[in-house]
């Protein structure tokens, strides 16, 4: 069973639906002992950063995550979950996150130019490990991308990268923690095989 | 580099797809449900779910069809059709949807444009405007087309990406339905004046109207049509073969 951990942060309609449809047993839980209970974690998120990890820790189920992650199960953030794995999000002032993954999260404005904010749409995956998330996934398949902010330096734990401009952090894992800043759960077949490689680990 | 879109729309009234050549005469062409599947097998980059009845009748969208199309299609969907006010959105954002389409709501009232990009943030916000030739002026037409606003197009669009919309539907009622491409004049007009993506409507009738659009203008960002995809004069996968084979960027 996976535990989509909710603390009140976004809309998790699509990684429910992307879930069930995949076959995988999937339940939306605020509560320690469910999340302490299930095989893998996923730690979504949407919206700004302060605001998400205020709420995760104030929860306390920053907590379970931790115990849970050096128990050496799997753990998947996703789009600002993933943000929130790093040590410190530059997103409006100095946030810290959860140190999982060392890096910090800043403003994709710095690094791409004229490029439009947020980088949204449609982007080809260059991958930089033979990661287990990505067993199904080819170099060069699309993923669906939404946001403004970007995993940086970061680089020993890149996964997979993506053009816009400079090369933007697509996703990264450090261990049994895995982040994605793409959306799987809207990134159409391909990011079913990733959630399904997720749930193979 | 980010790819451009290739859009189904599915204009969906009474829970069935129906499309109409300028917005008169709609014809019941099939399930949203069984077309939004489709569409997303087929290669389609992100599907547009509008009740167009929604705006002239006051009718609420079907959340229930919603639910559905998004707890199987899992690719971006915007949705739109009377959508009116903050709890417009969080009602169709709850069943899956990941943009909201204003149109008619925020030609009533545009402050709505910057109370739902405050709370959802600009990239879930899109403005689609309606409109048509009006004394040598691109006029901004309501209600499903059918009410002349006399505002002028570039001016509304203008305002709506500085009130927060991250992206603008562009259809324009003079090539809607009539399948002669899509209409270059009107879409550059709006590309010159905003930086956000620009998704272009109405006038698709065969693969060569979506090349001519992307290479007569780099700035747009997606093509959108429907009943050429409904009745599969165009194929998607062929399309998107086509524009990639042509060195414009493509998911494949």
């Amino acid at each position: 069973m996976i535990a989509i951990i909710d603390y009140g942060v976004g809309n998790l309609f699509s990684l429910k639906s992307s879930l069930a449809f995949i076959g995988a047993e999937a339940v939306v839980t605020g509560d320690s002992a469910v999340i302490a209970s299930a095989d893998r974690i996923i730690l979504p998120g949407v919206g700004a950063f302060e605001d998400a990890a205020r709420k995760l820790r104030e929860s306390g189920l920053d907590k379970v995550v931790y115990s849970e992650v050096a128990k050496g199960k799997p753990l998947l953030g996703i789009c600002l979950g993933m943000q929130m794995l790093f040590d410190e999000s530059h997103e409006y002032g100095v946030h810290k996150g959860l140190g999982l993954i060392p890096g910090k999260i800043m403003p994709l404005s710095d690094v791409v130019g004229d490029l439009k904010i947020p980088h949204i749409g449609w982007n080809a995956l260059s991958l930089k490990k033979d990661s287990k998330l990505y067993k199904y996934v080819n170099e060069g398949d699309h993923v669906y991308f939404v946001h403004s902010y970007y995993g940086a330096e970061c680089d020993s734990y890149v996964s997979a990268t993506a053009e816009y401009g400079v090369s933007v952090t697509a996703s990264v894992e450090r261990d049994n923690v895995y982040g994605t800043q793409f959306h799987p759960e809207k990134s159409g077949e391909v990011g079913l095989s990733i959630l399904r490689a997720f749930c193979e680990i | 580099m980010i790819t451009k879109r290739i859009i189904p729309c599915l204009d969906v009234k009474n829970g069935r797809v129906v499309k109409g050549v300028n917005f008169e005469g709609l014809s019941d062409v099939s399930s949203p449900v069984e077309l939004a599947a489709y569409y997303s097998r087929a290669g389609a980059d992100e599907l547009v779910f509008y009740d167009i009845t929604a705006s002239a009748e006051g009718r609420e969208l079907f959340t229930d069809i919603l639910c559905e199309v998004a707890s199987k299609i899992f690719i971006p969907l915007t949705v739109g059709g009377g959508i009116n006010t903050i709890e417009d959105f969080d009602r169709v954002l709850k069943c899956g949807a990941d943009k909201v389409s204003v149109n008619s709501g925020a030609i009533k009232r545009p402050a709505l444009i910057e109370e739902a990009a405050k709370k959802y943030g600009d990239q879930c916000v899109v403005l689609s405007v309606d409109a048509k030739r009006v004394d040598g002026q691109f006029r901004v037409f309501g209600r499903g087309g059918r009410d002349d606003t006399g505002m002028d197009a570039i001016e509304w669009i203008k305002r709506g990406v500085g009130m927060g919309a991250g992206e603008i539907v562009l259809n324009s009622i003079d090539t809607d339905g009539v399948k002669n491409g899509f209409d270059i004049e009107m879409l550059e007009a709006v590309c010159n004046v905003v930086d956000v993506p620009v998704i272009a409507s109405g006038g698709a009738g065969c693969i060569e109207h979506f090349t001519e659009l992307f290479n007569a203008l780099p700035k747009v960002d997606a093509g959108l049509a429907a009943s050429i995809f409904h009745f599969g004069e165009v194929k998607i996968e062929e399309l998107k073969r086509e524009l990639s084979a042509k060195g414009i960027t493509m998911r494949l």
